[in-house]
């Protein structure tokens, strides 16, 4: 039986990176097959090739046998490749039907394409137990629900190859087990499953076969059960990787930031976080688990000064945080740093010179300039050294900051606001699309902060991390803490129940 | 989503604008010779009347000074994410600041007078700038609505205050008497005169210096000054700055001052430098050939004065061409003109794309 699909001998370079070099892959008909690989090593890359974002330089694609050209995405869907991006490409406003039939209507008016589209999603609901509403609101929609929709879409338009981009990273632990049930029913039924992921143990528990790509080379290709996960993860970085750094136990000193009473109403009158009281001692990592969008990033926001909270108070080193000093401006000077959640939006500014990304929140520091005017010398001089202290690659600080891959963001972020000695540290998912090799880097390098003393608050919606990291674990759930556990004393499951809601007193 | 067009920098300033401005101009020849007309000889006439004699260049440098200031109003608040058209508007109260300093203060002698008089223009197009700007930061109203609306307010405003309050009494023309004479910003011709070098008269003045300067300073603001650095932020990615505490409303009004003001600039050359008072319309539509500028010289002062120097070409030797060759009106020139604007601007896409596909082939083929 002739692969899925075949790649053979793919190249594709971007200016003078070559994203792809002479990569193949095969993947047989009928099977999950992961991709695994540093951010940079070309996973996506060879993905937008396969679903027709981009052309390649050289090199064929074979679908089911037949060599094919994919120019578009549309010749992808025509090819029967349906891709899951990681970031839904959804309407919110639109019903579950409505978003399937988008740029498949069949025809000026929708009536009849919706009666077929209606008749399609009950056979595929019947045939692959992809259950759900089909006239409910998209918005109101669960992310783990919103995320079968877009499945329901690429199947609607025929796939029978299926694409998805990193799936778990929104969802929560039980989701997520649904997510896999959902994937192994499809490749029950003959679909072919791609699974790009930097999750090792998802790669184990579900894959038939993984690949591994390293620096735009495809490095291996292994039948999962031949493999284990420290294996893999020397695959991806070339080199030895501990997968989780040790830490010393130490006593925590005085509380560095308390926060009491605090709630953040949203600009739509929403609740987002409701009376959140904790407080956070001097070398002490404080982890905050929680499904993403349960007002973890809205607290975040509101301890660094970004956003006026409805209701309560901050207190750093024991004083009193006034309104008329809470903005993230005065929050610096104070010795509050923060390592924003989201690179792009916030921690950056893509479109800058390394250099100049490496100040933001710090423009006006006088040392870095004389006068109004800021000295550019001094900037690159000052980055260049931190990128050889944080081993930043390219070590190019005039590089355009959206160059660099998402590891080498996040250390020039870290490195902005590490460098400048935090007391407290607010630090939004440290290791967000980044690799393995970097994530070891992170962790050390926040653990040797708590060492030092700093206060640590880290949101993460890796559980993992969240465990390996903190000392104390708060989980949120719908903008309230629903618990409070010492890292050694809990486990995944009990933190999966508070991250669902189930509090304390309901246990 | 799209592959990353990666060019060589003089690739991406240079080669493309270039090709921009040729393929502007075949197409401008054959709309020529669509009429009937010789684009040949029209191009000859273009270019001999806008840079072939002294007196031509003169006039074409006098425009280039007017299109530096409304291009790099535009290019300000661009950086910080803002569209303003309202340099007509802005350059218009400017004018009427230049006359009420000027004619109110004629007393002072010219080197106090001259600077007092630009900073008035700079403070009224500032002033008029700000409030469009105040109501974008504070209250979202949307900056391209509020600026065309401000240049017709600016626009009856002047003819009311020059019809019935700043008009002299015995004149029935709707401007004001002229300024003071040592109010005169120097024409070029009589500063060479005084080198003893003789250059053809024309409206060109000493304004021309402060549009240079006033282009370095910009580029130092925007690049090299931390307000610069916190517009771009602004403009470039406004939740940064509300990460990095940089309030994203002030920097909307203080860019909108810094846009106002540099578009008084125009008035400065057009009222201090050649007119000598205030009249209607002198700023003649320039305000929005600022928005073309600005466009096409990426919202770089360099890329600005050199598509200020196109334009200013364009403006001289157009009004040549429509006086030679007459079939070819003024209009036709404005045509021209659209062309260019739409080839640089609107399509400069093409040829980047197309320049880094030849790019990205080349370096395939070295390796």
């Amino acid at each position: 039986m002739s692969p899925a699909i075949e790649l053979i001998a793919i190249n594709k370079s971007f200016g003078a990176v070559h994203a792809n070099r002479d990569v193949n892959l095969r993947v047989e008909r009928g099977t999950i097959h992961g991709i695994v690989g540093e951010n940079g090593a070309g996973k996506s890359t060879l993905m937008s090739i396969l679903y027709g974002f981009y052309e390649a330089d050289t090199g064929e694609i074979h679908v089911n046998g037949k060599r094919i050209s994919i120019r578009t995405p549309n010749d992808a869907i025509h090819a029967g490749i349906g891709m899951v991006h990681q970031h839904f490409m959804l309407v919110e406003p639109l019903s579950v039907v409505d978003n399937v039939m988008l740029g498949a209507e069949g025809g000026a008016m929708l009536r009849a394409g919706e009666a077929r589209a209606r008749a399609e999603l009950a056979r595929l609901a019947r045939d692959y137990g992809l259950e759900i509403d089909v006239d409910a609101t998209v918005g109101d929609l669960s992310v783990g629900l919103q995320q079968r929709v877009e499945i329901l879409k690429a199947l609607y338009r025929g796939a029978d190859i299926l694409i998805l981009d990193e799936p778990t990273a929104v969802l929560t632990p039980a989701e997520a087990d649904a997510l896999f049930v959902l994937l192994r029913s499809l490749k029950e039924q003959g679909k072919t499953v791609i699974l790009i992921t930097h999750k090792l143990r998802e790669i184990m528990a579900i894959t038939d076969r993984v690949s591994v790509m390293r620096r735009g080379e495809m490095v291996a290709s292994v039948e999962t059960a031949d493999t284990s996960p420290p294996e893999l993860a020397e695959l991806m970085v070339g080199r030895r990787v501990l997968l989780r750094v040790e830490k010393a136990d130490k006593t925590p000193g005085a509380p560095l930031l308390e926060v009491k009473d605090l709630s953040v109403v949203d600009s739509r009158g929403v609740v987002r976080v409701a009376n959140a009281t904790f407080a956070v001692r001097a070398g002490e990592i404080v982890g905050v688990a929680g499904v993403a969008g349960n007002g973890q990033s809205e607290l975040m926001e509101a301890i660094a000064g970004m956003r006026h909270p409805a209701f309560g108070s901050v207190r750093l080193e024991g004083r009193d945080i006034p309104a008329s000093e809470h903005n993230p401006h005065r929050m610096r000077q104070l010795g509050l740093l923060h390592v924003p959640e989201d690179r792009l939006r916030m921690g950056l500014v893509p479109a800058f010179p390394a250099f100049e990304s490496a100040i933001l929140g710090f423009s006006d520091e006088p040392h870095l300039g004389r006068g109004p005017i800021l000295d550019h010398d001094r900037l690159i001089a000052d980055l260049a050294k931190k990128m050889e202290q944080y081993d930043v690659r390219p070590p190019a600080p005039r590089l355009k900051s959206s160059k660099f891959s998402g590891g080498n963001q996040q250390k020039i972020v870290l490195a902005r606001e590490i460098e400048r000695n935090p007391k407290v540290l607010l630090v939004g998912q440290p290791t967000r699309g980044v690799d393995i090799g970097a994530i070891e880097f992170i962790h050390r390098r926040l653990i040797g902060l708590r060492d030092a003393g700093v206060a640590i608050l880290l949101v993460s919606v890796e559980l993992d991390e969240i465990m390996n990291l903190s000392d104390r674990i708060l989980t949120m759930c719908g903008g309230r803490i629903t618990g409070e556990r010492r890292a050694s004393e809990t486990n995944e499951q009990e933190l999966g129940l508070l991250m669902a809601g189930v509090t304390d007193e309901a246990a | 989503m799209s592959a990353p067009l990666d060019l060589p920098k003089w690739a991406d300033t240079v080669l493309v604008p270039a090709i921009s401005v040729v393929a502007a101009f075949l197409v401008a020849g054959l709309v020529v010779l669509g009429i009937g007309e010789n684009p040949l000889s029209a191009t000859r006439y273009l270019i001999q009347g806008s840079l072939g004699t002294g007196e031509g260049l003169g006039f074409t440098l006098f425009y280039m000074t007017d299109f530096i200031f409304v291009g790099l109003a535009v290019a300000v608040a661009y950086h910080a994410g803002l569209f303003n058209i309202g340099g007509e508007g802005q350059a218009t109260l400017a004018g009427l600041g230049i006359a009420l300093v000027l004619n109110n203060l004629t007393f002072l002698p010219g080197f106090l007078l001259i600077p007092l008089g630009i900073l008035g223009a700079a403070a009224f197009g500032a002033a008029w700038a700000a409030v469009p700007g105040y109501l974008q930061a504070k209250r979202g109203s949307h900056i391209v609505i509020t600026t065309i609306m401000f240049n017709w307010l600016a626009s009856v405003l002047i003819v009311y205050l020059l019809v019935n309050v700043l008009r002299e009494p015995q004149s029935m023309n709707p401007e004001t008497r002229a300024f003071p004479e040592q109010s005169y910003i120097p024409f070029m011709h009589d500063v060479f005169a005084a080198f003893g070098i003789e250059i053809p008269a024309s409206q060109l003045n000493l304004t021309l210096v402060v549009a240079l300067a006033a282009s370095y300073f910009v580029w130092l603001l925007i690049y090299r000054s931390r307000l610069g650095y916190a517009i771009r932020v602004v403009g470039s990615n406004p939740t940064a700055a509300v990460y990095a505490g940089i309030s994203p409303a002030r920097i909307i009004i203080v860019a909108m001052v810094i846009s106002g003001a540099l578009a008084g600039g125009l008035a400065v050359n057009e009222l201090m430098g050649y007119q000598h008072r205030l009249l209607l319309e002198f700023t003649s539509g320039y305000g929005f050939v600022g928005i073309a500028v600005a466009l096409m010289g990426r919202a770089h002062p360099v890329g600005i004065i050199l598509a200020s120097l196109l334009f200013g070409i364009l403006y001289q030797g157009g009004a040549e061409l429509a006086f030679e060759q007459p079939a070819i009106t003024r209009d036709m020139v404005v045509v021209i003109g659209g062309i260019i604007i739409l080839f640089a601007g609107a399509l400069d896409g093409l040829f980047r794309r197309a320049v880094a596909h030849l790019f990205t082939r080349q370096k395939l083929a070295r390796a």
